[in-house]
């Protein structure tokens, strides 16, 4: 028992009340902790579901969008080098929000339009309207990419925290807890085996005290034989002379 | 700079082959900063493996970049450097290409997520 892990504390009464109060604490953080990871792990869930099922919607959105550049490019010809090169500022951009859950901060993006369109003379003399086309297509891919993004985002963030938290859950239960718990005992145990102790050492006094008491009346009793001490001397009612006992 | 472009709008960015990178420019995406550095890289097959990586690393390390699109083919290249990012910032999200389809199990974030759910709930 005592070479088992357990806190290094000296058996007293104080030292069990301060445990007694440790164990109450542990158990009710291991109780909210517990809750806190059950809230992250349904949001965990939540964006997990969403994901994938955003991932399968893009594969759609990609694949139509990839078809009207084609499209585009048949109506108009090579434009490709015209639009690499033609870059200057961009047109949709990216402001982050902070959402909370359970106290653990999640960033979510949100697209907005800034500025006019880069391209806004692209294919005037033919295939404007493929291009325009083309250009709505691939704002919505991008739309949805953004909102798949902050998604995956909050997946990757949520993911540590419960990590971190499930962590903490099992420490508490695990090692925490037990060794409170061990303390505990450990302190009952030994103030237990203090009392018995103490108990024992009273009921020796008395034994003793038995013992010297029968002797001293055998002397007075002999003494009164031999006729030193007579029987009617002095015995006072109240005063018997004996000592105080404790039990 | 940083402070800057703290408060204004972050940017996307892409990493592919020239048609999704020409798609997504016209998308109205596309930027090239003071220094004329573009925030897109167009990737065809002569493009060294390190160029990848190295432009990959350059857009991480920018701090106006919050997404970073990236071929799923390209992807596969330069994986091992996609794996070692953790950070939730910037996003690393993996597209379809024009002629390679969209696969979700090689993807890393469905990856890990395999892991902890069976596969019967991913489908």
């Amino acid at each position: 028992m005592s070479s088992k892990d357990r806190l290094p504390i000296f058996p007293s009464r104080g030292a069990q009340m301060l445990m007694k109060g440790r164990l109450k604490g542990a158990q009710k953080g291991h109780s909210l902790l517990k809750k806190k990871a059950d809230a992250l792990q349904m949001r965990f869930r939540m964006i997990l579901n969403k994901i994938i099922e955003t991932k399968t919607l893009m594969g759609e959105v990609m694949k139509e969008a990839s078809f009207s550049l084609a499209e585009a490019k048949f109506a108009t010809g090579d434009f490709n080098q015209v639009v690499l090169q033609n870059v200057t500022k961009a047109q949709i951009k990216i402001r982050t929000k902070k959402d909370n859950v359970a106290g653990v901060t999640l960033p979510v993006f949100e697209w907005y339009q800034d500025g006019t369109d880069t391209y806004e003379f692209a294919g005037l003399a033919r295939g404007g309207q493929q291009l325009a086309k083309l250009k709505k297509n691939y704002q919505s891919a991008v739309k949805l990419l953004v909102e798949l993004a902050s998604l995956q985002t909050s997946f990757v963030t949520l993911d540590e925290v419960i990590k971190i938290t499930n962590r903490r859950v099992n420490a508490i239960e695990h090692v925490i807890i037990p060794r409170i718990e061990r303390t505990l005992q450990y302190i009952i145990s030994e103030l237990d085996e203090l009392e018995r102790e103490e108990f024992y050492r009273l009921k020796k006094i008395q034994d003793k005290k038995k013992v010297i008491k029968a002797f001293k009346e055998k002397e007075r009793l002999a003494m009164i034989e031999a006729g030193i001490l007579r029987e009617s001397q002095a015995q006072n009612l109240l005063d018997e002379g004996d000592e105080d006992i404790l039990f | 700079m940083a402070l800057h472009s703290a408060q204004k709008g972050k940017l996307i960015s892409v990493i592919g082959d020239e048609d999704t990178c020409v798609g997504f420019l016209l998308g109205g995406i596309g930027e090239i900063n003071k220094n004329r550095h573009p925030n897109f890289m167009v990737v065809d097959k002569n493009t060294a493996v390190s160029e990848i990586e190295e432009c990959f690393k350059k857009f991480v390390k920018r701090d106006d970049i919050d997404i970073i699109l990236i071929n799923q083919n390209v992807a596969e290249i330069i994986r091992h450097v996609i794996d070692s990012h953790n950070a939730p910032i910037p996003a690393v999200l993996e597209i379809p290409s024009k002629d390679h389809p969209y696969d979700a199990s090689k993807d890393s974030i469905l990856r890990r997520a395999k892991g902890m759910f069976n596969a019967d709930d991913l489908i």
